[in-house]
This record gives C-alpha cells, sequence and structure tokens, in this order.
C-alpha cells in the first residue's frame, strides 16, 4: 500500500476482473436488483412490490418492514398493526441467518455512494480526516431510541439519510439529494467510512441482530496470507479482519465473529491467496497444530 | 508505573465517554427540537382519513407511502424534506386534489401500522379536517349571490353543508343563502375548497384542532337542558317582564312600571306597513 501499488492488483493476476470482482459484481446486482424491484412500479407500472424499506407488501402478500423503525414506533407507545409486526419478525428473522450487516452491503442503497467516497478516497489517495470512535453508532442508536420514547416520534426517520434517499427515488426526491450529497462529501473528505462505519444508527441495529448470524466470512487459509495488506485497506471494517486474520497463535478461530463484518466479500475478491471465504459461524477451532495445512484445506474447500 | 498509565488510560477513556456522549446530547437535542417542531401541521396539509392525532401520528407512520400507493387517485403525496412537515408523511392539498371518499377506504386497508386506524370503515365518519368559511367578504352567497357551488359538491350535502337564509338587507327584498358548515358532519375531504370558484377560496379546510372551536367544559345550553330534562330546570318559570323607557308602553302586557298595555287602537297612526313582519 505504502509504494502506490494498485490494491487487488494481485488478485487481479492470479484471478483475472472478474475473479477480483465478483463478489462486488453481485453485490451491486443485489443492491440495484432491489431498487430495480421497488421502481418498477412508479416507472413502469409493475407492482411486484409496494412501499420502501420502512415497509413494503410484495406481490401482495409478503409483508417486509424494517425491525428499527418499527422499535422506535413501539417506544413512542404505539401498537402497530399485524402487518407490520410479521414484517418486522420475517426481517430480523432473515438478518439472524445472514448477517445484519449484509443489509449494509446488499440492500442499502445509500452504501453504493460511500463506498463510491471510499473507491474515489483511494483512487486519489485522500488521507486522513476526523477520527472518532466507530462505537458513536450505538450511543447514536442509543439516543434515537430514547429520543424516541421521550418526544413519541419515530425521531431517526426525521433524519434518516438511507431512507431518504430510497424514499425519494421511489415517491420524489425533492431536497434529499442534498443530505444524501452531504453524506457522500463526508465519507469523502472529513472522515473515511464516516457515515457506514461510525455513525450510522441503522447499520449498528442490524449489526446487532446479526450477532449470532450463521453466514460469516472466514479465513480458513489465513497461513496463506502474505501481509499485502490489500484486505485491510478495502475493508470498510478493517477492525473486524485482523483478529483472525493474525489469531491463530492466538488460539483465535479462522471465522470473522466480529457482528461489523458486513459481509461484503470484498476481501475474497482483493486477496490473491484466496484466504478468505464466505461459510457458516460454526467450525471456528483454532487449529494450531496445522499451520501448512492450507493446501489441503484449499483443495477441501472448493 | 503500571499504576500511572492505568490512570491515564482511565482517564482517557472517561474523557473519550464524556466527549461522544456530549456530542450526541447536542446532537439528540437538536434532533429532539427538530420532531417537535414537525408535529405542528401546517394549515393546508390534510392527513388521509383515520390519521391518528397528530401527536400520535408521528409514533405510529413509519412513512412507507402504502396509503399513497392504494390511493386510486393518486391525491396523496409523501412530505419531502423541504416540505414544512414530518418528512415522509402522507398528505394531501385540498386546493390541489381532495379525497374522494372511497367507500372501501382502500388508504386506511394499506396501512401496516394502523397509523390510519383500522376503526373507521365508514368513510362518512372520516374527520380528515374541517371545512371553515374564512372569508364572508368575498364569498360569493355572502354578496346576495346564488353560486351555491361548495355547497353543491359537497358528498355530505344538507347535513356537512347547509344553505342557511336570510335577510338581504342591503337589497332589503332578497334572500341571502350562506353556506354554512356542520362539524359533526364535514369529512373534511376538501371538495368544497377544490370546487370555490374564487382566485382564492373563500371556505377552506383544515386540520381540525385549527378549525374548530370548543365551549368551556362548564357551559350547558339552557334550551339542550331544558329538552333533556323535558322542563325548564327552573321552577317555577319565572314570567319575562319588560322594561321600557318611561311613558312607553308595550303593547303585548305590563311594563314594569306596571302600566297596562295600551290597547292598539289607542296607538298612534302609524302606517301599517311600517308595522313590517308582523303583517
Amino acid at each position: 500500500m505504502s509504494e502506490n501499488k494498485k490494491i487487488g492488483a494481485d488478485a487481479l493476476m492470479t484471478k483475472g476482473w472478474l475473479g477480483a470482482h465478483k463478489w462486488l459484481l453481485l453485490r451491486r446486482a443485489s443492491q440495484l436488483g432491489i431498487l430495480a424491484l421497488f421502481l418498477l412500479g412508479p416507472w413502469a407500472g409493475i407492482w411486484l412490490i409496494k412501499g420502501n424499506l420502512a415497509y413494503s407488501l410484495t406481490l401482495n402478500t409478503l409483508p417486509l418492514t424494517d425491525p428499527y423503525v418499527l422499535l422506535q414506533s413501539l417506544l413512542t407507545g404505539h401498537v402497530p398493526e399485524k402487518l407490520a409486526l410479521i414484517g418486522a419478525a420475517l426481517v430480523t428473522g432473515l438478518y439472524v441467518v445472514i448477517g445484519g450487516r449484509s443489509y449494509c452491503a446488499w440492500v442499502c442503497p445509500l452504501n453504493m455512494l460511500t463506498d463510491l467516497a471510499a473507491w474515489l478516497r483511494r483512487r486519489f489517495g485522500i488521507k486522513g480526516g476526523a477520527h472518532f470512535s466507530r462505537n458513536t453508532r450505538y450511543w447514536l442508536l442509543a439516543m434515537t431510541l430514547l429520543l424516541s420514547a421521550a418526544t413519541g416520534t419515530i425521531v431517526w426517520e426525521m433524519l434518516n439519510p438511507v431512507a431518504m434517499l430510497h424514499r425519494g427515488l421511489i415517491f420524489g426526491l425533492g431536497m434529499a439529494w442534498s443530505i444524501v450529497l452531504a453524506v457522500f462529501l463526508f465519507d469523502l473528505f472529513v472522515s473515511p467510512d464516516g457515515w457506514c462505519g461510525h455513525l450510522c444508527p441503522v447499520g449498528a441495529f442490524y449489526s446487532l441482530i446479526g450477532k449470532t448470524s450463521l453466514l460469516r466470512v472466514h479465513a480458513t487459509q489465513r497461513a496463506a496470507c502474505n501481509d499485502c495488506m490489500d484486505c485491510f485497506a478495502v475493508c470498510p471494517e478493517p477492525q473486524v479482519i485482523k483478529p483472525t486474520l493474525k489469531g491463530q497463535a492466538k488460539g483465535i478461530g479462522p471465522v470473522i465473529t466480529s457482528h461489523n463484518c458486513t459481509n461484503c466479500g470484498r476481501c475474497i475478491d482483493v486477496c490473491s491467496k484466496d484466504v478468505f471465504g464466505f461459510g457458516s459461524r460454526f467450525n471456528n477451532k483454532a487449529e494450531v497444530s496445522a499451520p501448512q495445512g492450507g493446501a489441503t484445506a484449499l483443495g477441501n474447500r472448493s | 508505573m503500571e499504576a500511572t498509565s492505568n490512570n491515564q488510560s482511565r482517564r482517557q477513556f472517561l474523557l473519550d465517554v464524556a466527549k461522544t456522549a456530549c456530542g450526541i446530547g447536542m446532537f439528540g437535542l437538536g434532533l429532539g427540537l427538530y420532531a417537535r417542531q414537525a408535529r405542528a401541521l401546517p394549515p393546508t396539509a390534510i392527513r388521509p382519513p383515520g390519521a391518528l392525532a397528530e401527536p400520535d401520528f408521528q409514533g405510529a407512520c413509519i412513512r412507507c407511502g402504502m396509503c399513497v400507493r392504494d390511493c386510486p387517485y393518486n391525491i396523496l403525496e409523501l412530505a419531502k424534506p423541504e416540505d414544512d412537515l414530518a418528512t415522509g408523511t402522507p398528505y394531501f392539498v385540498a386546493r390541489d386534489i381532495p379525497c374522494e371518499m372511497c367507500e372501501d377506504i382502500p388508504c386506511i386497508k394499506a396501512c401496516p401500522t394502523g397509523a390510519l386506524d383500522h376503526q373507521l370503515t365508514d368513510i362518512n365518519k372520516a374527520k380528515m379536517g374541517l371545512a371553515a368559511l374564512v372569508d364572508q367578504e368575498t364569498c360569493l352567497n355572502f354578496l346576495g349571490l346564488r353560486c351555491d357551488v361548495c355547497y353543491r359538491v359537497c358528498p355530505v350535502i344538507d347535513k356537512a353543508i347547509t344553505l342557511e337564509r336570510t335577510h338581504n338587507v342591503r337589497t332589503t327584498r332578497h334572500t341571502m343563502f350562506l353556506p354554512t358548515v356542520h362539524s359533526e358532519h364535514c369529512t373534511g375531504c376538501g371538495k368544497c375548497e377544490k370546487a370555490c370558484v374564487l382566485e382564492v377560496a373563500a371556505i377552506k379546510v383544515f386540520p381540525i384542532n385549527l378549525a374548530k372551536g370548543a365551549l368551556g367544559e362548564h357551559y350547558r345550553l339552557g334550551w339542550e337542558e331544558k329538552q333533556k330534562a323535558g322542563a325548564s330546570l327552573v321552577a317555577p318559570e319565572i314570567e319575562h317582564q319588560y322594561n321600557l323607557p318611561e311613558g312607553y308602553k308595550y303593547e303585548q302586557g305590563p311594563g314594569l312600571s306596571g302600566e297596562a298595555a295600551a290597547p292598539a287602537a289607542a296607538q298612534p297612526a302609524i302606517p301599517k306597513a311600517l308595522h313590517g313582519d308582523q303583517l
């Protein structure tokens, strides 16, 4: 990274462009695809999905509710109708399985813009900026919940740039673009991964749902790591990688267990040594005794 | 040595916590005040039928827009960040496009949270707002014409809006038909405001808290109490007495001065026509 080497160049050499962008492409397809399904109604009159990320009804039968918004509503003292509750249960169940912050990487439309900001930062070598704790988001989360209870208003929806962007694209943007732009510029110039990685209480909420999620990224081939640091450079939550990648000696298992891993899979893409892969949270034994078992495990995995 | 570094890191930790807590607290204060302000519904924004009272609505509506989607006449909109009401919440502007009062109320059925109250099943009982004839100086009926448009378009005609007849003092020989809104029946659909023929509507729909007055809770209307009781509550009923200036006499009975009413014949000869409505 220090010698201005392009991040992921090694992976590009060994795996080819498609191989080095597989999960990124799938992720964009998912984000854009979900957005397209929502837009198909208002733009083309094909109503597969009605509503927005706060609540939607698919094919007039499947309700999906944002559990964070609904929790704020419950805290104001309102008891919602059944459909909203069922929808929230379904969404919660889904993210308990696939990892809460998969929402951030695979669904959230704002993520594409903050990813772009992060990419521009790397591309043009924009360094530094304001640093503050990544736990700020949990403070914000707690504040929105307390404030919802105190004011009787669903407070985060007054400001939520994620909801404003998504709702805006579907129902009319108005001045919402300015708030979205502010988040983008904040990430670009003020704080790296500032919004998604430090502030967004929506992501913080989903991370808590996904605390015990089944689907996890693991570093089974960590013995093969050549310390190129590319995964750290592209990861929006790099602090989640280190304990696992460098933890073999300490007896830490190969699964990235941090609930702030967004399951974006970029580390899998940029690693030329195929250290990472998707898997379950089980099989998390440290296997200290087999330091060079990499080659066989690789064969077994694929 | 160990103790000092421990102390320092504890200090740093407490400082960091205080810093974050203060920052978040400040932000929360701003957000709370903003949320508080956004509760004041601007006078032109009317909520869909069945909407809970505004403070409750703010805690119940998750801004999904399902009501907007299921409105067959596309009258509803979600507030944009620059609008005067809580961003993302549904509303309509009566002068632009009023509520058509669908009998099956699809917007309520679509609401997943009950921010639009599912108890409301009869659209005629909806209270989206309340019409008020706010400008008697420009209302054509108040000027003595027979416009009547607000009355004619009212879906609850003759109940929510009636034409009250009164004498036209200006022309002395015509009747004025004054559109009069009755809050008991008005649903706040906004058809009257939309239809008003003036440049700026003389009849407007407002959120109910802006349009409706309220009597003091201890107020009792004597005539209603009398009807409820079936008889006068003041017993025995006091006969009304007239107090006229000295020398004047009341033709129908003795005044307080005790003098008997002068017989009609004894009255000065006033032309009969001037007795007005007694004829």
